[in-house]
C-alpha cells in the first residue's frame, strides 16, 4: 500500500483507466436498460396476444396497393372472427380526425369508431365514467370516451364526464375518460384520442365510402400458446367469408403483434449486451494497463523483494502483498468509476431526456468485474515476483 | 591445500559435508562449462562461536555465506542447520527457517526505504505470524536495547550509515535467532562507526550466545572474531584461531 502512495502519479493513471472501463460498463449497461425499460412500457400498454387485421393489398392490372388501400374488411368480419374458439374478443376500427369545441376552446384530434369491446383487446383502463355500451353501439347513441391528452387539452382542471362537447358541431355527452398510456411502439401519443360508438361514427363524422367496412381491428387470441393457431383460423375464416379460391392471394393481412413486441424485447436486450461488451473492451484495456505496472513494479522493486526474502517472507506473503496493490487499484479505480458512470448517466438523462436505468446489479456486476480483472491481471506479476530467487532478486541492482 | 575437518559433532548448529556449487556457462565456442565457485566445503559450526570468514573477492566466500543463509542452495553436499538437511526443505519452509534462526546484516544494509525503523524492525515479526500492535511493540523494545529509540519513527534515508546498520541488526534480532551472519556488515563504514558495530557485535555474542559468521576482507574486523576461516579459490584453506593466522598470512 505504502508502494501506491509513493508512486501518485503512476498509481493514479493505472486507476484511470479502471475508473474510465468501469464507468463505460455503468453508462453503457444503464442506456441499455432505460431503452429496454422503455420498450417493455409500451408493451404493456399494447394488450397482450394481439393480432391486427387489416384490409387490403389488392392489385389491380400488376399494380399492388398497400395494406388497408381496399374496403375489404367489415364490422361482420369482425363479429365472425369473434365466435372463433381460439379468439377472446375483437374490435373493428373506423377512424378520421374531426374538431372538438367545449365552450370556448377547440382541439382536433383523431376519433376512433369502435366497439366496447376494443377497450379490452387494447389494455385500455377507465381513468374516470366508464365506456360507451353495446346499446350505445346499437342505437347509434351521441356518447363520447376521451384519452386523458384530449381531456386535459379541452377541459384543463374541470371533470370532463357528463358534459356535453361537439364534434364537427353534433353534441356529444362525454362518459368516460381513460387512464394515460403514454407513447406506442411507434412513438405515436396514445393519449391524444376520442373514441365513439362505430355506428355513430359511420353515420355521423367519419362517414364511409362503402358502409360497413373498417380500417383494422384487433382480435385478442385466448392465449399465448394458441396464437398460431389462431392466426390460421383466422386467416381461413376470412378466406372463406370473402370467397377467395386456392391458389388467390389474401385480400387482408394479419399481423401478430405480440410476436413484433418480442422481437422489439429481444433488440433491446442484444443492444444491451451489445453495448456492455463493447464497454467491458475499455475495462480490458485498463486491466491490461494494471498488468504492465505491476510488471514494471515487481522489476523496479526486485531487491526490496529480495530483502523480504531474507527476513522470512515466504511465497504467498510476496504474491499477497503484490495482488493487493493490483487488487486495491481496481477496487478504488472501480468505486470511482461506478460514481462516475452513474454521474454520466444522469447528465446524459437530463440533456437529451432519454431513460437511463441503473440497477444495483448493475453496479454490482460492475465491481465483480473489475475486480476480477484486478486478480486475473495482477496475479501473473504476483506470482512473477514470489518465484524470485531470493539470492538473485538481492542481488539485484 | 590443507583441509582441516572437525570433527563432526550432533550438537553443532551448523554441519557442512563434501558441499559444492558451480554456476553452468556457456563460454567462446558455445560449449557449456561448469565454473566450481566453492569444492568440497566441509566445516562445522557450534553455538555460540564467533567466526570470521575471508578471503578475496571472488574466492567463493560471499557464495557460502548464501549458502549459509539458505539464500542460494548447494549443487552437491549436505548442509544442516540446527539438524535440518536443509536440501530436503521446500521453498516455504526455507523462508520459516530464515526466518526463526537467522538475522541478516547485509554491507548495504538492505532497509526498506519506505517504512520507518520501527516497522523495519517489526516486519520479520509480522511474517512469523504476529499481529502488528504487538510486533511494534516489540520492535520498540528492541529498537530501545540497540540505543535507537528516538530515531524509531525515522526513515532509513534520514539516518546516518552507523545507525542504518544499528536498525538492521535490530531487525536481525527481532526474532531471537540463534544465527546471526554479517556479509561485510562494516563495508559501507567508517573506522569509528565500523569499531562500534563490531562491538555490538562481539557483545551479542558474549553476553546472549548468538553464533555469528562474519564475511569481511579486512583483517581488523576480522580480528574481533574468535575462529577464522579463509577461503581460496573455493576451498577452506584455513580453519583455525586468530594467532595461527598471522602465521599463515603469507597463503592469502
Amino acid at each position: 500500500m505504502r508502494a501506491l502512495r509513493m508512486n501518485r502519479l503512476r498509481t493514479g493513471l493505472t486507476m484511470l483507466g479502471m475508473i474510465i472501463g468501469v464507468a463505460a460498463v455503468v453508462l453503457m449497461l444503464s442506456i441499455g436498460q432505460g431503452a429496454q425499460t422503455k420498450i417493455n412500457q409500451s408493451i404493456e400498454t399494447m394488450g397482450s396476444n394481439l393480432f391486427i387485421v387489416l384490409p387490403g393489398a389488392t392489385s389491380s392490372g400488376g399494380l399492388s396497393f398497400g395494406s388497408g388501400s381496399v374496403k375489404t374488411l367489415t364490422v361482420n368480419d369482425a363479429m365472425a372472427i369473434a365466435e372463433l374458439p381460439t379468439v377472446n374478443a375483437t374490435g373493428p376500427v373506423i377512424s378520421g380526425t374531426a374538431q372538438l369545441n367545449f365552450n370556448a376552446k377547440n382541439w382536433s384530434t383523431s376519433i376512433t369508431g369502435t366497439t366496447p369491446d376494443y377497450f379490452m383487446v387494447g389494455n385500455w383502463t377507465i381513468e374516470d365514467g366508464s365506456i360507451f355500451s353495446e346499446t350505445d353501439v346499437r342505437s347509434a347513441a351521441r356518447v363520447v370516451v376521451l384519452g386523458s391528452v384530449t381531456a386535459e387539452n379541452l377541459f384543463g382542471t374541470i371533470n370532463p364526464v357528463g358534459k356535453t362537447i361537439r364534434i364537427t358541431n353534433r353534441p356529444f355527452l362525454v362518459v368516460g375518460v381513460l387512464a394515460a398510456k403514454g407513447q406506442s411502439l411507434s412513438g405515436r401519443d396514445q393519449d391524444d384520442n376520442v373514441f365513439i360508438p362505430i355506428t355513430t361514427s359511420e353515420r355521423q363524422i367519419t362517414g364511409n365510402q362503402f358502409p360497413g367496412s373498417i380500417r383494422y381491428m384487433l382480435v385478442q387470441g385466448k392465449s399465448a400458446e394458441t396464437m398460431e393457431e389462431a392466426e390460421i383460423e383466422i386467416t381461413q375464416l376470412l378466406r372463406q367469408r370473402h370467397r377467395i379460391s386456392d391458389g388467390m392471394e389474401n385480400d387482408f393481412t394479419v399481423r401478430n403483434l405480440t410476436a413484433i413486441a418480442d422481437v422489439a424485447t429481444d433488440t433491446a436486450k442484444i443492444l444491451s449486451i451489445v453495448l456492455g461488451a463493447i464497454a467491458s473492451i475499455s475495462l480490458l484495456v485498463g486491466g491490461i494497463g494494471i498488468m504492465n505496472i505491476m510488471l514494471v513494479s515487481v522489476t523496479e522493486r526486485t531487491r526490496e523483494i529480495g530483502i523480504r526474502m531474507a527476513i522470512g517472507a515466504n511465497r504467498n506473503a510476496i504474491l499477497i502483498q503484490f495482488l493487493l496493490e493490483a487488487i486495491m487499484i481496481c477496487f478504488m479505480g472501480g468505486m470511482i468509476g461506478v460514481i462516475l458512470g452513474i454521474g454520466s448517466a444522469w447528465i446524459i438523462s437530463q440533456l437529451i431526456d432519454m431513460l437511463v436505468v441503473i440497477t444495483l446489479s448493475m453496479v454490482f456486476l460492475a465491481f465483480l468485474f473489475s475486480s476480477a480483472v484486478g486478480i486475473f491481471f495482477g496475479f501473473y506479476p504476483a506470482r512473477k515476483a514470489a518465484s524470485l530467487k531470493p539470492v538473485d532478486a538481492l542481488r539485484y541492482e | 591445500m590443507s583441509t582441516n575437518q572437525p570433527a563432526p559433532s550432533p550438537s553443532a548448529l551448523i554441519r557442512i559435508a563434501q558441499l559444492h556449487k558451480s554456476y553452468k556457462l556457456i563460454d567462446a565456442d558455445g560449449k557449456t562449462i561448469e565454473n566450481a565457485v566453492l569444492q568440497n566445503i566441509n566445516l562445522n559450526i557450534e553455538k555460540g562461536e564467533f567466526v570470521a570468514i575471508m578471503g578475496h573477492s571472488g574466492s567463493g566466500k560471499s557464495t557460502l555465506m548464501n549458502i549459509l543463509g539458505c539464500l542460494d542452495t548447494p549443487t552437491s553436499g549436505d548442509y544442516w542447520l540446527e539438524n535440518q538437511n536443509v536440501a530436503m526443505l521446500s521453498n516455504d519452509a526455507l523462508a520459516r527457517l530464515r526466518n526463526r534462526y537467522i538475522g541478516f546484516v547485509f554491507q548495504g544494509f538492505n532497509l526498506l526505504n519506505r517504512m520507518t525503523a520501527l516497522d523495519n524492525v517489526a516486519v520479520p515479526l509480522l511474517y512469523a505470524g504476529e499481529n502488528r500492535a504487538s510486533s511494534r511493540q516489540q520492535a520498540m523494545e528492541q529498537l530501545r536495547r540497540t540505543g535507537l529509540e528516538k530515531f524509531a519513527m525515522h526513515h532509513p534515508n534520514q539516518l546516518s550509515g552507523g545507525q542504518q546498520q544499528r536498525v538492521a541488526i535490530s531487525r536481525a534480532l527481532i526474532n531471537q535467532p540463534p544465527l546471526i551472519l554479517a556479509d561485510e556488515p562494516t563495508g559501507n563504514l567508517d573506522t569509528q562507526t565500523s569499531q562500534e558495530i563490531m562491538v555490538l557485535f562481539e557483545r551479542l555474542n558474549r553476553e546472549q550466545g548468538i553464533t555469528i559468521v562474519l564475511v569481511t576482507h579486512e583483517k581488523d574486523i576480522a580480528a574481533y572474531a574468535r575462529r577464522l576461516i579463509l577461503i581460496k579459490d573455493g576451498s577452506i584453506v584455513y580453519d583455525g584461531d586468530q594467532a595461527l593466522e598471522n602465521a599463515l598470512d603469507p597463503v592469502i
